[in-house]
């Protein structure tokens, strides 16, 4: 007894956000079901499960990267990159799909990278230094897909990265769940997640204690652009085409599903669950507002006041503490 | 005490523009507990950032156990087994005790890249129990006290297996319970044969926990006692040292003139506790005490730029409500921040703009149009008055000496019409030569009626300057003292007077 008290004390304040976002999907999903018979349907469900799987993957990614106070505008970008280093390597070379996946996800943690590299040995700011990689990468995909889709016509298998079915749910969904356990275990589990923490919370205190802070740094915002690179792969599949002109906008979704699900713009706080809470958050309340008819430009503006809220929410959670 | 476990001689540590050690020793043996003191800036924190590694020196010698080691970071130090705890504690607060104390020491033995949490907070305990402290290694720092947050710092340091132990004003931030507690830990580690290293202002303390005591004074080493050989008198007597500069000014009786302000009952957190003072016209009215006695505190929440949580401010006789800054100039009190480069001046423009920066509104023609003409001549005028070394108004107050950027900020204050002037730490990092004009100026603005509070941590200059001295400590002020009898050995006692 005494020891489950104080488990939930112990858990208290990271958990009340997490479970605030889980019960305002929760919320959601009800007053959705009851406005409109065709929301709690099966094939828009699924339909829901797979519109999250992209900007899941990618907010899973920016995580970390918000975990250690830093932050990461190029993601967008950076996903549409790794999409048309897949469509380069697949269908402009003819090399292998698993070839282009490996070249996908690599072409994102590669630009993590040089993120990372600017931020820590550079200095400069990451909202800069990210800023200027959205720039770039927005460039370099227009330039190597000649400014036109590239498409997987001669390698349909490449659509299935995203639409198999695995047990009636598509494989992209399941690509997403896995991403979200495996960066949950990252996280929580191993001496990189712990850092990721540490930096965040007091970068000098963990500089002092002898941890190479540049180098896990670089390593965080590399593993971002790789979870930028996956979302590049299953948004290509799911497409069947790299499309260099879309990504620009998809960072701001990801870090508003973040932040949504808890995780702390200052540093030193957040969860993979929240996150992926929060990126159904998004999507229920986009796919609903739809199916309530209401317009498209509605649907932004309740999203965004959304997202002030929960800024709000969180701003207001430290106050009290 | 013949078992010596540290032995630091002729340190000697440069900074820009300041001699920060120059030829220190100390000396440290296991099972002891050594205090060091000295003023501010007397140079013990850089003498025990050395030996920690947080700086290098430029020379002399350092040894542990009889051995010539150098030090060139925290990480080495730690591992010959020194630590320190910094007064600004240095712990990641949403992280646990447990992870806070193994950071970089989490992996699992078998699978370096996972964290071992089990392990380490099973090593958090043990630790705990060593210092028969009673928290769960899980709990995050952010939950804990700063008393106890201190205690993670001590049980890390442990977890080091560490010899030496260094303690910056490790109670200046704990209750009485609090302390007792510390000091219990204290006498356990003393037991064990740690040498415990004890920077701290408080002397009564000084006098309970610590064996032997080295006074350090404006970066040299004066002398080392044993604890019950010296009185606490001649431990002040030692850090204070230096000759009584003459008085230059002739500290006039100012307590018959006009009242200009009245402070009463201030309270704000715990740097400000139950303040009250008078100012009068044409006063400088000086404010003593240790770092961290809650003078700058003071100034800022009566200047507004802090809010307050009690507590009444009368200028001229009338009650005001002070909320913020701009509330404080409408009533005419000026504040001079210590950090002029950061608070007091735009450092990328003019001598001219700085000037009338706080009273732009008044410089304006057609209601929009800012008067440069106007302004320059105003700025000259000033330049003049001061005596301010510029090449012209249009200079940038970045290429200014530190003086003459003191002086900017004087006009600046000045041309809005200030008749209280608080200036905190004016003469820091200002050369000796420019001291004497600024303290020259200071004098003629209270001949012409100005009221001035004038914070300083430079005695000296408190005695040389003040017709009146408030000493503060520990947020409270401790007392009120006429110039004709002050000391420096009162001030001292005074600034280090617990309650």
């Amino acid at each position: 007894m005494a020891n489950t008290v104080a488990l939930t004390k112990r858990l208290n304040p990271k958990a009340t956000q997490t479970i605030l976002a889980f019960a305002s999907l929760v919320v959601l999903l009800i007053l959705f079901s009851l406005a409109s018979p065709n929301f709690f349907r099966p094939d828009n469900l699924i339909g829901i499960l797979l519109a999250t799987a992209v900007n899941g993957i990618l907010a899973v990614g920016v995580t970390f990267i918000i975990i250690t106070g830093g932050i990461d505008l190029s993601i967008g970008t950076v996903m549409t990159f790794g999409s048309v280093m897949a469509g380069v390597f697949i269908t402009m070379w003819k090399l292998p799909i698993p070839l282009g996946i490996v070249a996908g996800i690599l072409a994102g943690a590669l630009c993590g990278l040089v993120n990372g590299f600017n931020i820590t040995k550079l200095k400069i700011p990451p909202f800069i230094a990210t800023l200027g990689m959205m720039m770039v990468t927005k460039g370099l995909n227009l330039i190597l897909s000649g400014v036109k889709p590239v498409y997987f016509v001669d390698t349909p298998d490449f659509a299935k990265i995203a639409t198999m079915p695995v047990f009636g749910i598509p494989m992209g969904v399941v690509i997403f769940f896995a991403s979200a356990i495996v960066a949950a275990f990252i996280l929580t589990k191993t001496i990189l997640g712990r850092y990721a923490f540490a930096i965040g919370s007091n970068e000098e205190a963990a500089r002092l204690s002898g941890i190479n802070t540049d180098a896990w740094k670089m390593g965080i915002y590399a593993l971002g652009g790789a979870f930028a690179g996956i979302a590049g792969l299953v948004m290509a599949s799911r497409l069947q085409s790299a499309q260099p002109a879309l990504g620009a906008g998809y960072e701001l979704d990801a870090i508003a599903a973040a932040v949504i699900g808890g995780t702390s713009l200052s540093g030193g706080e957040g969860s993979i669950l929240g996150t992926v809470i929060g990126a159904f958050i998004i999507t229920v309340l986009t796919n609903g507002l739809r199916i309530l008819s209401v317009p498209q430009e509605w649907q932004m503006v309740v999203t965004g006041l959304i997202v002030i809220g929960a800024v709000y929410l969180d701003i207001m959670r430290r106050k009290v503490k | 005490m013949n078992d010596t476990l540290i032995r630091m001689e002729g340190i000697d540590k440069r900074f820009p523009g300041v001699h920060a050690l120059d030829d220190c020793r100390f000396e440290l043996s296991a099972g002891e507990v050594h205090a060091l003191v000295g003023e501010n800036g007397a140079g013990k924190s850089t003498l025990m950032k050395i030996l920690s590694g947080v700086y290098q020196k430029d020379s002399g010698r350092v040894e542990l156990k009889g051995k010539a080691i150098e030090l060139h970071n925290t990480k080495q130090a730690q591992s010959l087994g020194i630590s320190i705890i910094h007064q600004e504690l240095n712990l990641m607060k949403h992280l646990s005790a447990a992870q806070n104390i193994y950071i970089g020491r989490e992996h699992n033995k078998t699978l370096p890249v996972l964290v071992d949490d089990a392990a380490i907070n099973e090593k958090t305990r043990e630790l705990f129990k060593r210092i028969n402290l009673d928290l769960d290694p899980q709990v995050k720092v952010s939950e804990l006290t700063v008393a106890k947050q201190q205690m993670v710092e001590i049980a890390k340091a442990l977890s080091f297996n560490m010899d030496v132990l260094i303690m910056d004003e490790p109670t200046s931030a704990l209750s009485d319970t609090e302390i007792e507690d510390l000091f219990r830990v204290i006498a356990d580690l003393k037991a064990q044969g740690k040498g415990i290293v004890y920077i701290s202002h408080r002397m009564d303390e000084l006098k309970r926990i610590c064996d032997r005591v080295t006074v350090m004074r404006d970066g040299c080493y004066v002398a080392t006692t044993a604890m019950k050989d010296i009185s606490i008198e001649q431990i002040i007597a030692q850090m204070v040292g230096r000759a009584v500069f003459e008085s230059s000014h002739p500290h006039g009786d100012t307590s018959k003139a006009e009242l200009v302000m009245e402070v009463k009952g201030l309270c704000r957190g715990r740097r400000v506790r139950d303040v009250s003072f008078n100012l009068h016209r044409g006063e400088i009215l000086g404010f003593a005490g240790l770092l961290g006695a809650g003078r700058t505190e003071t100034a800022r929440a009566i200047f507004g730029a802090d809010a307050i949580d009690a507590g009444e401010v009368f200028v001229k006789g009338k009650k005001v409500s002070i909320k913020h800054p701009k509330d404080a100039v409408r009533y005419g009190i000026g504040y001079l921040s210590e950090d002029r480069k950061q608070y007091g001046l735009a450092l990328g423009l003019s001598v001219g703009t700085n000037t009338v920066m706080a009273s732009l509104p008044r410089f304006l023609k057609s209601l929009v149009i800012v008067d440069d003409k106007r302004i320059r001549s105003v700025a000259e005028d000033y330049v003049n008055r001061l005596n301010t070394k510029t090449p012209s108004v249009d200079q940038k107050t970045q290429n200014l000496s530190g003086g003459n950027q003191q002086k900017v900020v004087i006009s600046k204050w000045l041309v809005r019409d200030c008749d209280i002037l608080i200036f905190d730490e004016p003469t820091r990092g200002i050369d000796v030569g420019a001291k004497s004009e600024i303290y020259r100026l200071l004098n003629e603005l209270a001949d012409q009626g100005k009221a001035i509070i004038m914070i300083s941590s430079e005695l000296p200059e408190i005695l040389r300057m003040s017709h009146r001295v408030v000493v503060m400590c520990e947020g409270k002020v401790t007392g009120i003292l006429q110039a004709d009898e002050c000391t420096q050995e009162k001030i001292m006692h005074l600034a280090t007077l617990r309650h």
